[in-house]
């Protein structure tokens, strides 16, 4: 019989991390824990309530129609720039000074923080003072995202799809430069027509680098809040009032600490559910083949 | 089917990665390119292939000019250095891609994938995915798709670089016979003289983009044309001693000397390198014409049940291929017999004057 030596001292080894996780995570997060489940007056009366606060919010018609709103809206835009990134990348150019030029124009647009892209297109679709909104009523188009929803919730995706495609883009541009130079030869001596390409040799090699495009997108869209927020405060009405946006009008509008900060917990672990089931079932696809 | 380059060159942004070369492949042959990294092997295999054009001369098959054919309308297959095979498609499927495109019918199609499979001995892995697979399994693969459509021609890009030794070997034999029964031309690109030998066929020997001898195998080994192909295809590398030819003897310099023999006399007296295998010179003699050099060590290099034993007098170096593992000091003092019939003569323009009279044994 073996007997395992238990050694202690690589729980020291292990300590850094643990002090470095639990400042960054664990503890931020037991505070809004803490918070969820206390109804708060001031700062020496406050009562437990269970899952009071969770009740509340899973109740919330506003948070419901949020919710969907922001479904509707990571979804509408993933769908948006995955292929359209994939496509700026097979069309970039692959060598030379046009390859770095095209490398920094696509990059530009990630360089420029959210709320100034809101400004930006804030005033660009004015009809008054923005190129956008002067050339869609100059086309007859009936543009204006003060009042209209639709037209609202269009301008708050272009945006997002501007400023966030290019990331794609560069992720699916770096995947390609990854594969040798040898799959195209043999593709062409095979005879293979460009779709074949795509299909069979560039698509199965970019899946690495798509998943994370994949992750980071919904991830990141999913807690949008500056953009629509600056471009019309979450309106007309409520029409591009997010997931984040509703939290903050909660917390901060209403002074609802409790409530907000249970729905802070349902928030992420929406999150990390959407993420995880995409992650999982992309692995096991890899896998079963 | 033959291929015939006439006066093919390509360059390069100003540089002459091929220059000026002229070959002509027959049907039913196996052609090793042998060369060092970078002597234009690949570039070579690419304007066979059409995957790049020529800038000057043409490329022909049967006799048709095919210079500006796109490789797409030709009919021909290459296997890489990498394995490369479409990653997320069987090994079945990877197998058929060539088939398939060329729209040949399905059940024709299994047929031959499971010949191909079975010839190279990958038919227990057909559903799996390439990855899944060895390095070798994988370099069958792509060996795999490259035979199964009949091309006429096939070339062979250092396929087995990758591999480990055994392995190399093993592929190597099959490859080999593969081909005995094909009539198509295969083209094998290496850095490796003993590959060359080990696959025999005929040789061209390229260097700096320029095709210095192409012949049957074994002719080349022994009738190099000059200098540089002696070295090129000599592993370790022909050694080279400058000497002079007198009225009967051959001077190395003041102290190392010997009669000229029946072999050397017909050279004309004059200024020669003289080229000696590594492997024909020896620690005891062999003749009685062996001349004996004493000699210090430099090197004893151990590779794998062979030494390469590099030692120099005062006024030459030479290097020692002997079987066997021998350990030497650095420095120490040994005699080593030159075998003074066994010479290559080079004139001073590095052409081969002359060359030993093959041995018997």
């Amino acid at each position: 019989m073996q007997t395992k030596v238990e050694n202690n001292k690589a729980w020291f080894l292990v300590l850094p991390v643990f002090i470095i996780v639990a400042f960054s995570a664990i503890i931020p997060l037991m505070t809004v824990v803490n918070y969820s489940v206390q109804d708060i007056f001031d700062q020496n009366t406050s009562y437990f309530v269970g899952v009071e606060w969770f009740k509340q919010v899973m109740l919330d018609s506003r948070l419901h129609d949020a919710l969907i709103r922001q479904f509707i809206f990571s979804f509408t835009i993933l769908l948006i720039e995955i292929p359209l990134g994939i496509g700026v990348a097979l069309m970039m150019p692959t060598k030379g000074r046009s390859a770095s030029l095209c490398l920094i124009l696509v990059a530009l647009p990630l360089l420029i923080p959210w709320n100034v892209v809101g400004t930006i297109w804030q005033i660009f679709g004015r009809e008054d003072i923005g190129l956008f909104g002067a050339f869609m009523s100059f086309i007859g188009v009936d543009y204006n995202y003060a009042s209209n929803p639709i037209d609202a919730w269009s301008t708050v995706v272009l945006m997002d799809v501007w400023h966030w495609t290019p990331l794609v883009a560069l992720l699916c541009y770096s995947g390609l430069r990854a594969i040798p130079e040898m799959y195209y030869q043999a593709a062409r001596i095979d005879r293979a027509s460009r779709w074949a390409v795509f299909r069979y040799i560039q698509l199965p090699k970019l899946t690495s680098v798509l998943i994370i495009g994949v992750l980071l997108r919904f991830m990141d869209s999913f807690m949008i809040y500056t953009e629509p927020f600056v471009l019309t405060g979450g309106g007309p009405g409520s029409s591009t009032t997010f997931l984040s946006q509703a939290l903050v009008q909660q917390a901060i509008g209403q002074f609802d600490l409790g409530p907000a900060a249970a729905f802070s917990l349902v928030y992420f672990l929406i999150i990390l559910l959407v993420c995880w089931v995409f992650y999982t079932t992309i692995m096991n696809n890899q896998k079963d083949k | 089917m033959s291929l015939t380059l006439q006066n093919v060159s390509r360059v390069v942004d100003g540089e002459t990665w091929i220059d000026n070369v002229n070959l002509t492949l027959e049907p039913g042959s196996f052609n090793v390119l042998l060369g060092r990294t970078l002597s234009g092997k690949t570039t070579l295999m690419r304007l066979m292939a059409g995957l790049d054009r020529p800038n000057t001369g043409k490329i022909l098959m049967n006799g048709v000019d095919v210079t500006g054919m796109a490789v797409r309308e030709r009919n021909i297959s290459m296997v890489y250095q990498q394995f490369i095979n479409y990653p997320n498609l069987s090994v079945y499927e990877n197998i058929a891609s060539p088939l398939r495109l060329a729209k040949i019918a399905k059940n024709e199609i299994d047929k031959r994938v499971r010949e191909t499979a079975e010839m190279l001995r990958i038919d227990p892995f057909l559903d799996r995915l390439p990855l899944q697979l060895s390095g070798g399994q994988q370099q069958r693969t792509a060996m795999a798709r490259a035979l199964v459509k009949d091309s006429q021609i096939i070339l062979f890009d250092e396929p087995l670089v990758n591999l480990d030794y055994k392995l190399r070997e093993e592929l190597r034999q099959e490859l080999r016979a593969l081909f005995k029964a094909r009539n198509c031309i295969a083209v094998y690109a290496t850095t490796e003289p003993n590959e060359a030998l080990a696959l025999g066929g005929n040789t061209a020997v390229m260097h700096e983009g320029k095709l210095l001898q192409m012949g049957p195998t074994a002719e080349v080994y022994h009738q190099p044309k000059d200098i540089i192909t002696a070295e090129m295809f000599s592993e370790p590398p022909i050694n080279v001693v400058p000497g002079r030819v007198s009225e009967n003897e051959v001077t190395f310099d003041e102290t190392v000397h010997f009669q000229l023999n029946s072999d050397l006399r017909q050279l004309t007296p004059g200024q020669y390198q003289f080229g000696v295998r590594a492997s024909h010179i020896g620690l005891v003699p062999h003749s009685d014409d062996d001349l004996e050099l004493p000699v210090k060590v430099d090197l004893a290099e151990i590779s794998g049940s062979e030494t390469f034993l590099h030692v120099h007098n005062p006024h030459f170096d030479l290097v020692l291929h002997l079987s066997g593992v021998h350990e030497y000091q650095v420095d120490q003092d040994i005699k080593v017999y030159f075998p003074t019939h066994k010479l290559y003569a080079f004139d001073s323009q590095g052409k081969m004057v002359h060359s030993p009279a093959r041995m018997r044994d």
